[in-house]
């Protein structure tokens, strides 16, 4: 059914890693306390947005996208485009527009509200939305107690869509509050109170009654509603202004997940609609540079959509590094190591005949004898006929471990990193795991596979693939 | 496969062999020196300029073999480099071998060198020339037999200390080792892990090392030494990438087996275990010389351990392996280790080993196997006396 262009499906990923609150600056560990969700070592803001996305498309075509918006502040490159590494890493087809949003809190809502409106000009039909951030707070800063890691991705279209955009509003507003200069590490900010009293809370509350008056509605009219906010006294602060009760705010997750950046409020979007019914409306109010608020309704289809890897069922499987030591290290914030020498980094070249390998994660099948391979060869492993194969992709299957070992001397935060080789439909592949204990690693193992930063050189990220066992419950196809 | 093998055509008149370790204070070059000229005094060669027709010369950590070589040694005549994984070292003694078979020199000399400790990282380098390859390091490679073995054959970490204490027991016995230190099993099995289940004591130490071997035409060799060695066969046998192999079992590396059975059927061995006196097995970690014990068929499938518990490898047991404590405490310079080991060899056909000679080796073969890459190539020579 073609209708209003609105959000078709979702997705999300919290990277495992939790950093209880109480180990920050060298604390004991206190159990059951708060915590925030930190990117490893291996993970940023493309990886989560590619683990993100394949949430958000299981089971669907991803033939048919043909947009992929990313939105982030933290982002490895200042020239580069993170959305075609995305774009590549998922497979997507290559004639698709791709476009990153970045500079403010705002890209995420504002990568939303395009693709909508790219869909409902009839430029574009299936435009794949992905909000990711990983933004460092300097240790011992607010930031870094209240920040977290994150990401969502949406599926904008017009066909099936689970909710539909009603209507936005937006300010835009010139305040000097949170920022980042080029070249600097950690996000600044002026001082607290100034930034809550004069920038936040009454841009949000303009945005957020703004929207409502065009829609000639109140708060009370909301089933749930999401909003950002940089720590939860300022959160409660804008409820407060814009008469919301407690049972219709979206809990924003402060203590457990904290507070994603460009992904904070989509991320409660996408909470939002695990347990929304056809009929519920649902207000996003986010902040940046001013303040944008959007409207959705509910529609009939959410009761189609197959349960998601969304916000809950990412929350609901956690390691907890009890060190912040490990956390110092794996965000490169131990001044003592892990300085990148001046190398010159992998051959651009190789990494461009590598691509469909390494980012996109296929293989090749033999058209004859079928045997599935990887990587990409000239001769067939197993019958040697030559140039006779067609594409295989790995990334989404599940595959098998066939042995391991527990490489203690590779370099990571906390040794050792669980080595296997790994069967995919008969190909063998030499991987790393991830999530996983070496208690638990065992011949047989089932794995699927997560998009990772594989090591750093020439002051660039290199990306592979690493396996991941299959989730135990909540299986989603 | 080898056609006819080059049996009892060439040999080996002088061995050399430099001082193993952490080597600061010396170039490439210095080691190679003390190497090569040790050979030549050991064939009795006091103008190398005119005696040696070539040189071929074995090195993984450089691409500057032939001028290091040549440069040193002041041999300005062709030079030949060759780079085969830790099969280097067999390689360029293989290529040496088969040029004097095939009547194009009189005699050669084969340098096998290494310097990884001028790259400042003490461990494996970990490479860095692409996306998949970084993830792992040699001890990463090797122990993916580990899990597959122990579960069919119920053999532990224990087994494999075995191998390392005796080995560090050889060590102490050569004179131009790296390590001298008796180790205990307890030591092995409380050392830090470095993959498992491979800890400290089951990883070969990496050093710095040069070895070379002078080569002749057989009839020619006399004239040199009146004990010369003689080569009976030598091969070196590529294998897929395990890694990526759809049939490998993790049980064993199959570029071993399949070198053993050319190597074999070249010197008409049929019964290896007999007929072969000492072995200079690739022990870069423990599991690789348990492993080989068995692809070389020095015991069945599956019973190594049961021969490492009566000391079959030791020195005075059956068939020693490692005498002069191996790639674990002589050393790894890589494209040194497998002319390292056929010097140690030729001093034991030879009977000069001294305090580790094997009794009674002069009259059987001796072996020496080297094995790298994932692992993908395997190099084995056997020597005998006439
Ligand atoms: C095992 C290994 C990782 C240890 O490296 P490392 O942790 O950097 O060790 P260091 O060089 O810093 O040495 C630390 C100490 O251990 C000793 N040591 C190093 N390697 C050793 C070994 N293999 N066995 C016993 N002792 C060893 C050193 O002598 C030193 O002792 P000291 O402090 O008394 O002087 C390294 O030896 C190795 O990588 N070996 C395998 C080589 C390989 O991969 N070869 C390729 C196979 S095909």
């Amino acid at each position: 059914m073609t209708g209003v262009a609105g959000i078709q499906s979702y997705g999300a990923y919290v990277p495992r890693t939790r950093l209880p609150l109480s180990v920050i600056g060298g604390g004991r560990l206190k159990e059951g306390g708060p915590e925030k969700a930190v990117a490893w070592n291996d993970e940023d803001s493309v990886t989560m947005a590619v683990t993100a996305a394949v949430n958000c498309l299981r089971g669907l075509d991803r033939g048919a996208v043909d947009g992929v918006m990313f939105a982030s502040t933290t982002y490895a490159f200042r020239e580069k485009q993170a959305a075609a590494l995305i774009a590549k890493a998922l497979d997507l087809p290559r004639g698709i527009r791709t476009a990153d949003f970045s500079g403010s809190l705002r890209a995420g809502t504002a990568a939303i509200r395009s693709a909508i409106d790219a869909v409902a000009a009839g430029s574009a039909r299936n435009v794949l939305v992905i909000a990711s951030d990983s933004r460092m707070g300097a240790p011992g800063s607010g930031l870094e107690r209240n920040g977290g890691d994150g990401a969502v991705a949406f599926l904008v279209g017009d066909t099936d869509a689970v909710a539909s955009l009603s209507d936005a509003y937006a300010v835009s507003d010139e305040i000097v509050d949170l920022w980042r200069g080029d070249g600097d590490r950690f996000v600044h900010s002026w001082e607290d109170r100034f930034v809550i009293q004069e920038g936040f809370t009454p841009n949000m509350i303009e945005a957020a009654t703004g929207v409502m008056g065009k829609l000639g509605l109140t708060a009370s009219d909301y089933a749930s509603i999401c909003l950002y906010a940089p720590d939860a006294r300022s959160h409660a602060g804008v409820a407060r202004g814009i008469s919301a009760k407690s049972d219709q705010l979206q809990d924003a997750l402060f203590g457990r997940l904290g507070n994603t950046g460009v992904a904070f409020a989509p991320m409660q979007l996408a909470a939002a609609l695990e347990s929304a019914k056809a009929g519920d409306r649902i207000l996003v109010a986010n902040y940046g540079d001013g303040a944008e608020a959007l409207s959705f309704e509910v529609n009939d289809s959410i009761e189609k959509l197959a349960d998601r890897r969304g916000v809950s069922w990412n929350l609901a499987r956690r390691r907890v590094v009890s060190s912040y030591d490990k956390y110092l290290k794996a965000r490169s914030l131990d001044s003592r190591e892990w300085q990148a020498g001046g190398d010159p980094g992998l051959s651009a070249t190789v990494h461009f005949r590598e691509r469909d390998e390494d980012i996109s994660f296929c293989g090749q099948k033999c058209l004859q004898c079928s045997a599935v391979q990887f990587p990409n060869q000239r001769v067939c492993e197993t019958c040697f006929a030559k140039d006779d194969f067609e594409k295989a992709r790995l990334s989404d299957r599940v595959g098998k471990v066939v042995t391991y070992t527990f490489d203690f001397f590779f370099p990571t935060p906390d040794p050792p990193t669980v080595v296997t080789v790994t069967e995919i439909d008969g190909a063998r592949v030499h991987l790393q795991l991830v999530n996983v204990a070496p208690a638990d690693t065992r011949i047989g193992l089932p794995v699927e596979f997560e998009f990772r930063r594989i090591h750093e050189a020439g002051g660039r990220p290199n990306y592979y693939w690493k396996g991941t066992p299959l989730p135990d419950t909540d299986e989603v196809d | 496969m080898s056609r006819d093998g080059i049996k009892d055509k060439v040999a080996i008149v002088g061995v050399g062999c430099c001082q193993f370790g952490e080597n600061w204070d010396q170039s490439p070059s210095d080691m190679i020196v003390d190497a090569a000229y040790e050979a030549y005094a050991d064939a009795g060669i006091d103008k190398p300029q005119e005696r040696i027709d070539a040189v071929f010369t074995g090195a993984l950590y450089t691409q500057k073999g032939p001028h290091e070589c040549s440069d040193a040694l002041k041999l300005w005549k062709p030079v030949t480099m060759v780079s085969n994984y830790c099969a280097t070292g067999t390689d360029a003694f293989r290529c040496g071998v088969m040029s004097i078979a095939a009547g194009m020199y009189d005699t050669v000399l084969v340098v096998g060198y290494d310097k990884p400790k001028d790259r400042g990282v003490s461990g494996p380098s970990v490479m860095m020339n692409g996306v998949r390859d970084l993830p792992q390091t040699p001890a990463g490679w090797f122990s993916l037999c580990a899990a597959t073995y122990f579960a069919k054959y119920g053999a532990g970490r224990e087994d494999l200390a075995k191998i390392a204490v005796k080995n560090h027991h050889n060590g102490t016995l050569a004179p131009k080792s790296f390590l001298k230190r008796e180790i205990t099993i307890d030591d092995v099995l409380n050392a830090r892990m470095i993959s498992w289940p491979f800890g400290l004591y089951d990883c070969a130490a990496q050093t710095d090392g040069a070895a070379a071997v002078i080569l002749t035409r057989a009839d020619l060799a006399r004239g040199y030494r009146d004990d010369p060695v003689l080569v009976k066969g030598v091969t070196v046998q590529a294998g897929p990438n395990p890694q990526k192999d759809p049939t490998n079992d993790f049980l064993s590396w199959k570029p071993t087996g399949w070198a053993a059975e050319d190597v074999y059927r070249q010197v008409g061995i049929t019964d290896p275990r007999a007929e072969i006196g000492v072995a200079q097995v690739h022990d870069c970690f423990s599991l690789t010389e348990l492993l080989s014990y068995e692809d070389l068929g020095f015991c069945e499938k599956g019973a190594a351990k049961e021969h490492i518990a009566a000391g079959d490898f030791e020195i005075g047991g059956a068939l020693p392996v490692n005498t002069d404590g191996g790639l674990k405490t002589f050393g790894h310079p890589t494209g040194a280790t497998g002319v390292r080991m056929i010097y140690e060899n030729t001093l034991q056909l030879q009977g000069r080993a001294e305090k580790r000679q094997v009794a009674g080796v002069e009259s059987k073969l001796a072996l020496s196997h080297n094995i790298g890459g994932h692992p993908t190539a395997c190099g084995i020579a056997i020597l005998g006396r006439d």
